[in-house]
């Protein structure tokens, strides 16, 4: 699913990471822990090709195939639930995208709300909405950089099953880098601490 | 087909972001309105037909500029890019989408810009208005582009000026000038080569 050899980011004289080797067979669990800015959202941002790498080997699975949680939701605020989940399942070409979306929306609990604008929610209403985009188009790779960020004890119990689901026709992969390992610690396969 | 579906969906989107915000056309609309009246005031009577048109395009290209500024907000305030260009949908599909909301933007400020600069001055004839409608396209084209590199610069406010105004200079030549040809060779240069730069453009945002 994922190999990287060597690989390094550097901003400017600024060494983010380096020499970094990293295997991740298809539904393996990688844990990223470490300080505040210490290179988790860099190496998040590479592994998701949205940043390239300045040195290293890297192998990717095609970018269609991957959802990606940053810090922000990646939603767009003046939108509806339904409006952002439909644009972006039209852009992923899903086939029965109204069942999909309607699905996710009542799991993550926005389905009374699926036509209010994102900007008159919470912070972790807003979390949940994003989770909602990433899981769209069912992805097989999923990079999510501090997931629990706003969620309440629902939410996170919900994001907890849904690592805990097993498709065994399609794996999930997940990279998920937290300052709340503990929470995801036995699920992990593969474990990267920065320093 | 998907290419098409992919632009449609992008373009309503932006369409339906300012419909919901209401805060580009505004602006558009009262800065151009406010600039052709002080132009108004500020010429002396007797001037001529040409010295005229010369600031309706001076105000057009800057009523663009105050739209293009506005055009990637919600994509740089948000992070939309990032979920935007991981979508398989073609890259340029979103330099396209955003054009044609630019261009939807720009129309609808001279549709009530060229009346009023026919009230405040000496009418508008049809090849300035043909003039007008190339200018755009042009305008959109090389405006989307550079909005989606400034967007990716520090200086994001002083950037998008300093490479789109340069630019608009044969705009402004063409349009003063009536010459449509020319507009026309514009637009298809400018397009094509805007359509084929984007996805560098987008690449590291």
């Amino acid at each position: 699913m994922i190999s990287a050899r060597g690989l390094a980011k550097r901003y400017g004289d600024r060494r983010v990471f380096t020499g970094l080797d990293l295997d991740l067979a298809p539904g393996g669990f990688l844990l990223v822990t470490g300080p505040n800015g210490s290179g988790k959202t860099t190496l998040l941002r590479v592994l998701a090709g949205l940043a390239a790498p300045s040195a290293g080997e890297l192998r990717l699975p095609e970018r269609h195939t991957v959802g990606y949680l940053g810090h922000e939701p990646l939603v767009y605020r003046e939108l509806t639930p339904l409006e952002n989940l439909t644009l972006f399942g039209r852009l992923y070409r899903l086939p029965e995208r109204a069942e999909r979306i309607g699905m996710l929306l009542e799991r993550f609990g926005l389905w009374e709300v699926r036509h209010e604008r994102v900007s008159t929610f919470s912070r972790g209403m807003q979390q949940r909405l994003g989770l909602c985009r990433v899981l769209l188009h069912e992805p097989s790779l999923l990079l999510l950089d501090e997931p629990y960020n706003a969620l309440d004890q629902q939410g996170a119990e919900l994001l907890d099953s849904i690592f805990d689901e097993r498709d065994l026709d399609k794996p999930r992969t997940w990279v998920v880098a937290t300052h709340e390992p503990q929470r995801v610690e036995r699920r992990a396969t593969e474990r990267l601490a920065f320093a | 087909m998907t290419y098409v579906s992919d632009v449609t969906a992008l373009a309503r989107k932006d369409l339906l972001l300012e419909l919901r915000a209401k805060e580009t056309l505004p602006s558009m609309l009262l800065f151009v309105i406010a600039a052709l009246t002080i132009f108004h005031f500020a010429l002396p009577h007797g001037t001529s037909h040409q010295a005229a048109l010369g600031l309706l395009w001076a105000a057009l290209i800057f009523t663009a500029l105050l739209g293009l500024t506005r055009a990637f907000v919600a994509e740089r305030e948000q992070g939309m890019f990032d979920a935007l260009v991981l979508a398989p949908c073609d890259r340029s599909a979103i330099w396209l989408g955003k054009t044609l909301a630019v261009l939807a933007f720009l129309v609808a400020a001279e549709v009530v810009a060229l009346p009023a600069f026919a009230a405040f001055f000496s009418g508008v004839d049809g090849r300035t208005v043909a003039a007008v409608a190339l200018a755009d396209v042009g305008i959109a084209t090389v405006g989307t582009l550079f909005g989606a590199m400034a967007v990716a610069g520090r200086a994001r406010e002083l950037l998008l000026p300093l490479l789109f105004l340069p630019m608009a200079i044969p705009i402004v030549i063409g349009g003063v000038g009536g010459y449509l040809w020319f507009l026309v060779l514009y637009d298809a240069i400018f397009a094509v080569l805007s359509w084929a730069a984007f996805e560098y453009v987008i690449a590291e945002v």
